[in-house]
């Protein structure tokens, strides 16, 4: 009985795992920026939400990439639902791609990756700087994209072995 | 061709539209909902300012208690590298201390001789410090900027200077109820009217997004005066608000290429406590 508990425990907390580390990314900014590593930096929600979208949305509700951005609005200090509209730009590529995409592949879905950043990346650099006149370094943006792009396969690695781990404990 | 079209249009429609995967919400009603969500936060509405606030209290206080175990890693690894730099820092301090020592003495007469100057001209400067904890300070590529445990209940108004230690490091744009949020001056948005000592010059420090400033909007002649070898940058009091002489960095002039760099005199990655200034000019005219 006891390990029955145990084991929906588990299979709960693995569910739910994506979530929790969406939110923690966007309280917490993961960016290794303490490391004082120069021009390094990366996107941690942008890999995050690309993957388990694409992936398999049911374990990433919309509702909560919606409330995910709007906490990062207020915790990086730019106008409230901005990364939230950025993010479900996200969702609805790979939403696209989930549509035409009959046998996924890993390098297809890399450079639509790349596509996506550099378009939300776009958006956020041209509305901030023009439409709410905060002025933005271009260069780190660039920087931040390209890191993101690169780091991609290492995170898409890491989920993948979540993944299993996630369908094995619901499958049993 | 027109199938292909058809098939993109379809693609299309059922990424915005469909509700699939137990998802509550379409994509088109969330994008929408972010849209006026930034449509609103543009408008000044007591509503809307009230309802920021309360989103503003309590995300900060999540960010602090979600930032403790990277804050752990990151104190961590600044003293490993302290430790690492012990014997050589040593030897600096030891020169340091010594200079400082001489200085001391000459800066004491000078305190003196300036506040009976002021007495003489019936000028005073008062100042009140509120003494803040560091809750967030996340080094973003979009703002840098740190966020303060003290809001406007503790009289916290937007405008007042951030000092670590006596040197300046930024300026409260944002105040909540009981914390608020400060511009750090390395920020691009961030432009201080500073003073160039020794050559007592009046030029704007820009930050820069990176852990240096620059000096803009200052005479041509500048260059040709930087033959010193060191010019320490102060904040002028230009435009009231700052309080005058706040130590901000310094401009080392060895680098020809550099000349216009300030490398600020505190670092922003080790920020835990910082006083809120605010300041008032007495005269007796």
């Amino acid at each position: 009985m006891s390990s029955l508990n145990k084991n929906t425990l588990i299979k709960s907390l693995l569910f739910y795992l994506p979530v929790f580390l969406l939110f923690l990314s966007v309280l917490n900014e993961i960016d290794f920026n303490y490391l004082k590593i120069e021009n390094f930096s990366f996107n941690f929600v942008h890999i995050l939400i690309f993957y388990w979208t694409l992936k398999n949305p049911r374990y990433l509700s919309y509702g909560s990439i919606f409330l995910a951005g709007i906490i990062n609005d207020v915790v990086v200090g730019i106008p409230i639902g901005f990364s939230s509209f950025c993010y479900l730009l996200i969702c609805v590529v790979t939403a696209y791609l989930r549509n035409i995409t009959i046998t996924p592949n890993f390098i297809n879905d890399w450079i639509s990756f790349l596509v996506t950043i550099l378009l939300i990346n776009s958006i956020q650099v041209v509305s901030l700087d023009i439409v709410f006149s905060i002025e933005i370094n271009y260069m780190r943006y660039l920087i931040n994209s390209g890191f993101t792009f690169i780091l991609y396969p290492f995170f898409l690695f890491l989920f993948n072995v979540l993944e299993n781990k996630i369908t094995i404990q619901t499958n049993d | 061709m027109a199938s292909s079209r058809d098939d993109f249009v379809i693609a299309i429609r059922s990424a915005f539209l469909k509700k699939s995967y137990q998802q509550k919400f379409s994509l088109l009603t969330l994008i929408f909902l972010s849209l006026i969500v930034i449509v609103l936060g543009s408008f000044n509405f007591k509503a809307i300012q009230y309802i920021k606030l309360g989103v503003n209290e309590v995300v900060y206080r999540s960010s602090f208690i979600a930032s403790i175990p990277e804050n752990y890693f990151k104190d961590l690894n600044i003293k490993i590298e302290q430790h690492l730099n012990l014997y050589d820092q040593f030897q600096k301090n030891e020169i340091e201390l010594k200079k400082l020592k001489e200085e001391k003495l000459s800066n004491d007469f000078l305190i003196l001789e300036n506040k009976k100057l002021r007495e003489l001209i019936n000028e005073t400067i008062q100042s009140e410090d509120v003494y803040a904890k560091v809750l967030v300070d996340k080094d973003s590529p979009y703002l840098k900027s740190i966020i303060l445990n003290k809001g406007s209940k503790d009289n916290v108004k937007i405008g007042m200077a951030i000092v670590d230690r006596s040197y300046l490091v930024g300026k409260i744009i944002e105040v909540n109820y009981t914390n608020s949020r400060a511009l750090l001056v390395s920020d691009l948005n961030s432009k201080i009217p500073v003073l160039l000592e020794p050559i007592d010059l009046h030029a704007v420090l820009s930050g820069t997004g990176k852990n240096h400033g620059v000096i803009e909007y200052t005479k041509d002649e500048y260059k040709e005066k930087l033959n010193s070898n060191e010019i320490i940058v102060y904040t002028s009091g230009y435009g009231g608000l700052f309080k005058p002489g706040l130590p901000v960095g310094k401009i080392i002039t060895n680098d020809l290429n550099k000349d216009n760099q300030v490398n600020f005199f505190s670092d922003f990655r080790q920020l835990d406590y910082v006083k809120i200034v605010s300041y008032e000019i007495g005269s007796g005219n």
